[in-house]
């Protein structure tokens, strides 16, 4: 019954559409028209004067609390960039879908965007099982997502860009930063799935090349609050640093545990890849002093495209609400979609694919340029120390962008890794 | 052996928190025979509760006890409505309340999700629930945990006193022996069963009360718990209160010493395991109600 209203809604659409392009014949671009001639499915619709983009968060659920502000600062950058004109004098139309911290729901979600709602690219997803979960629906139908965290690698599809840090610009240089403090002896705690435990084979792979050592390994369900065992084999591990590959508000019952088991960033460090200032916040700054996180980008990052960032996002959201590493991924993201369109002077995914190479953006991170090759961006690794006031302040940063290295070919250590 | 007390005292503390949780569940499940899915969100209620008496109450550890009395009351009173709209229409019917309360739960968590918003929140545990005592050798105990520690062994406590020693302790276990001879003999059984109704859910209130200090508080919360708490209430014995209490402990520190050896997930897996074999050699589970009306 569903079934059959969803294709008769999908029919009208496709009447419309055509009934929009044929009145609009003269001006109107349409990539459907040019990748259908090789048999895809891509149905964006950019025939009017708006052009549709899907903006694909979790709204509810575990991962919630770091997904709603990602989307918010996508917003935001739709926002401004219809302020200042559009893309190829098209308004930006956002569609939200909420993928409710579910991977088949996510799936479902991006299909319907690309088919019903006919978006030109969509940004979105934070986990990776909800990125693995859409991956597919992306490359059947040829769509571009556009990716904003962190994540473990290995991975590369010619319809992702991947805008957030691969690992070797995030957990390498956590690894090194660790090494050169002295830090060599690691207990690895992660939630259980695609992620953690992939980064704590990289992370396995790296300590027996440079001499570091995993001294244990757990790894709680998505969602899990029960850490009192965890946390106490920690504690008997004799570890010198704890690597936190845990997602969404585990953090929080672990981190609560860590400190009433007595252990501080004194006794045993805790390094974490998957939280930022907004996470900070909602667990509690008393759980996390001192505590290291490795990203690219802070509130407290200076430049003025960060200074002009932060200002906007507390203008819109409230003065309160910290800005993190992958608002601001999400943020540049739209940015550098808008960049590839105009270069490539149409919204066709083919031709914004192949004008990608090379695009660069003074962003509030710092200069980000895109690698057309992976489809990742150079960025410049960053660790930060939580501070009293929920701010993160860089302790250290690679200096200079890192070329991005999903595969890790550049590190012999890495052979054999997939 | 510092290991072995550290993770003793860890399950003790894991079933602490089953007890709790439990506790409520034996009365409206053990005691009345009704499968209330919605026991989960009466501990949600407990919880958020807490979260709405901190932001008018700046002091946490104020606040947390100002949140006892007021989760049992307002979880309670939940539990009456429950009971008075729908429960109270399907005694006979066991499985049927297992369908209508597990509507209600999902209408609860959607009504959670509308006042609430959907994304998690947390509480800020009083500072002196932050720390621990060492007793020496190595051994630590976290200050939260004595706390739920003690607020359950209390509840055990009071929920005895009051089903020995009171006149309502009486009505109700006459009702849960033989319902008809009770109403013959001039107990108000409907009264009866309300008021039961309102210690059991009053109860999940409290215990999400002391969920506030272990984790995140969301929509979900209560559901995360709910078959574990099934679990020790049909281990245990249903109906009895000290299979309930014995038996969360018992799961507790296998839970925990299960894990310590091995992982999460396979010490899930092993303590199911164990309850299946356990309930194949003793279906009753471990304590027994005589009555007549119950096989």
């Amino acid at each position: 019954m569903s079934g059959f209203s969803i294709s008769r809604r999908g029919l009208l659409a496709g009447v419309s559409a055509v009934g929009a392009s044929a009145a609009l014949s003269a001006c109107g671009a349409k990539t459907g028209d040019s990748a259908s001639t090789d048999g895809s499915g891509a149905t964006a619709d950019t025939s009017g004067s708006t052009v549709k983009v899907g903006l694909l968060n979790s709204l509810s659920g575990t991962m919630a609390i770091s997904e709603v502000t990602v989307h918010n600062a996508l917003l935001l950058a739709v926002k401004e960039i219809n302020a200042a004109g559009g893309v190829l004098g098209k308004r930006l139309q956002a569609v939200s879908q909420d993928g409710a911290s579910d991977w088949p729901t996510f799936a479902e979600k991006a299909e319907a965007l690309i088919t019903d709602d006919k978006v030109a690219a969509t940004f979105g997803c934070w986990t990776s099982a909800s990125r693995k979960a859409v991956k597919p629906v992306f490359e059947r139908y040829r769509s571009p997502l556009f990716y904003p965290v962190q994540y473990e690698g290995l991975e590369q599809s010619p319809y992702i860009f991947y805008i957030g840090a691969t690992t070797n610009q995030q957990i390498v240089p956590a690894l090194d930063y660790l090494k050169k403090q002295g830090l060599t002896k690691l207990y690895l705690v992660g939630s259980d799935y695609v992620f953690p435990r992939t980064a704590n084979k990289i992370i396995t792979a790296y300590a027996k090349a440079n001499g570091m050592q995993v001294v244990g390994e757990d790894y709680a369900p998505l969602g899990s609050t029960e850490f009192s065992t965890i946390v106490n084999k920690v504690k008997d591990s004799g570890a010198d640093a704890v690597f936190n590959t845990l997602n969404g508000d585990s953090n929080v019952a672990f981190f609560k545990e860590y400190k009433s088991s007595g252990m501080t960033a004194k006794s045993m460090p805790v390094l974490s890849v998957s939280i930022a200032e907004e996470e900070v916040k909602s667990i509690g700054t008393q759980y996390l002093q001192d505590q290291l996180t490795a990203w690219n980008y802070y509130e407290t990052t200076p430049g003025a495209a960060n200074t002009t960032f932060v200002k906007a996002y507390q203008a819109a959201y409230g003065k309160d609400k910290p800005t993190s590493d992958p608002m601001e991924a999400a943020y540049i993201s739209v940015y550098l979609w808008k960049e590839m369109v105009e270069k490539a002077g149409s919204f066709d995914v083919a031709k914004i694919k192949a004008a990608a190479d090379g695009i660069v953006l003074d962003a509030p991170e710092g200069k980000v340029t895109v690698d057309g090759a992976t489809q990742h961006v150079h960025k410049t690794a960053r660790i930060g120390k939580i501070g009293a006031d929920g701010l993160i302040t860089e302790v250290w940063n690679s200096g200079k962008p890192i070329k991005p290295d999903p595969y890790l070919k550049g590190y012999s250590w890495a052979a054999g890794l997939s | 052996m510092t290991v072995i007390l550290n993770q003793s005292f860890t399950g003790i503390s894991i079933g602490a928190v089953l007890l709790l949780i439990a506790l409520g569940l034996t009365l409206t499940f053990g005691q009345m025979g009704v499968i209330n899915m919605a026991h989960g969100e009466f501990i949600m209620t407990g919880a958020y509760t807490t979260y709405v008496l901190q932001k008018s109450i700046s002091d946490a550890g104020l606040s947390l006890l100002v949140a006892l009395p007021v989760a049992f009351l307002v979880a309670g009173a939940m539990g009456v409505l429950l009971e008075w709209l729908l429960i109270r229409r399907l005694y006979t019917r066991p499985l049927d309340t297992l369908l209508v309360t597990w509507g209600v739960s999902l209408m609860l968590q959607q009504l959670a999700r509308d006042i609430f918003g959907a994304p998690n929140v947390q509480t800020h545990a009083p500072d002196l629930l932050t720390g621990n005592i060492s007793v020496g050798g190595g051994i630590t105990l976290a200050n939260s945990r004595l706390f739920i520690l003690a607020l359950a062994l209390l509840c055990v406590l009071a929920l005895t006193l009051i089903l020995r020693l009171t006149p309502l302790g009486r009505r109700i276990r006459a009702v849960v022996q033989n319902r008809d001879l009770a109403e013959v003999s001039g107990i108000a059984t409907g009264r009866v069963d309300r008021m039961t109704f309102f210690i059991g859910s009053g109860l999940a209130g409290v215990a999400g009360v002391a969920l506030t200090l272990v984790g995140p508080i969301g929509p979900t919360t209560g559901t995360n718990y709910i078959v574990d708490a099934f679990l020790v209430v049909v281990v245990g014995g249903i109906g009895q209160l000290k299979g309930s209490v014995l038996t969360a402990f018992v799961l507790g520190v296998l839970q925990s010493v299960l894990e310590y050896s091995t992982t999460v997930s396979v010490a899930k897996v092993m303590v199911l395991v164990a309850i299946v074999a356990f309930l194949q050699w003793r279906p009753q589970g471990l304590y027994t109600l005589r009555t007549r009306s119950l096989a």
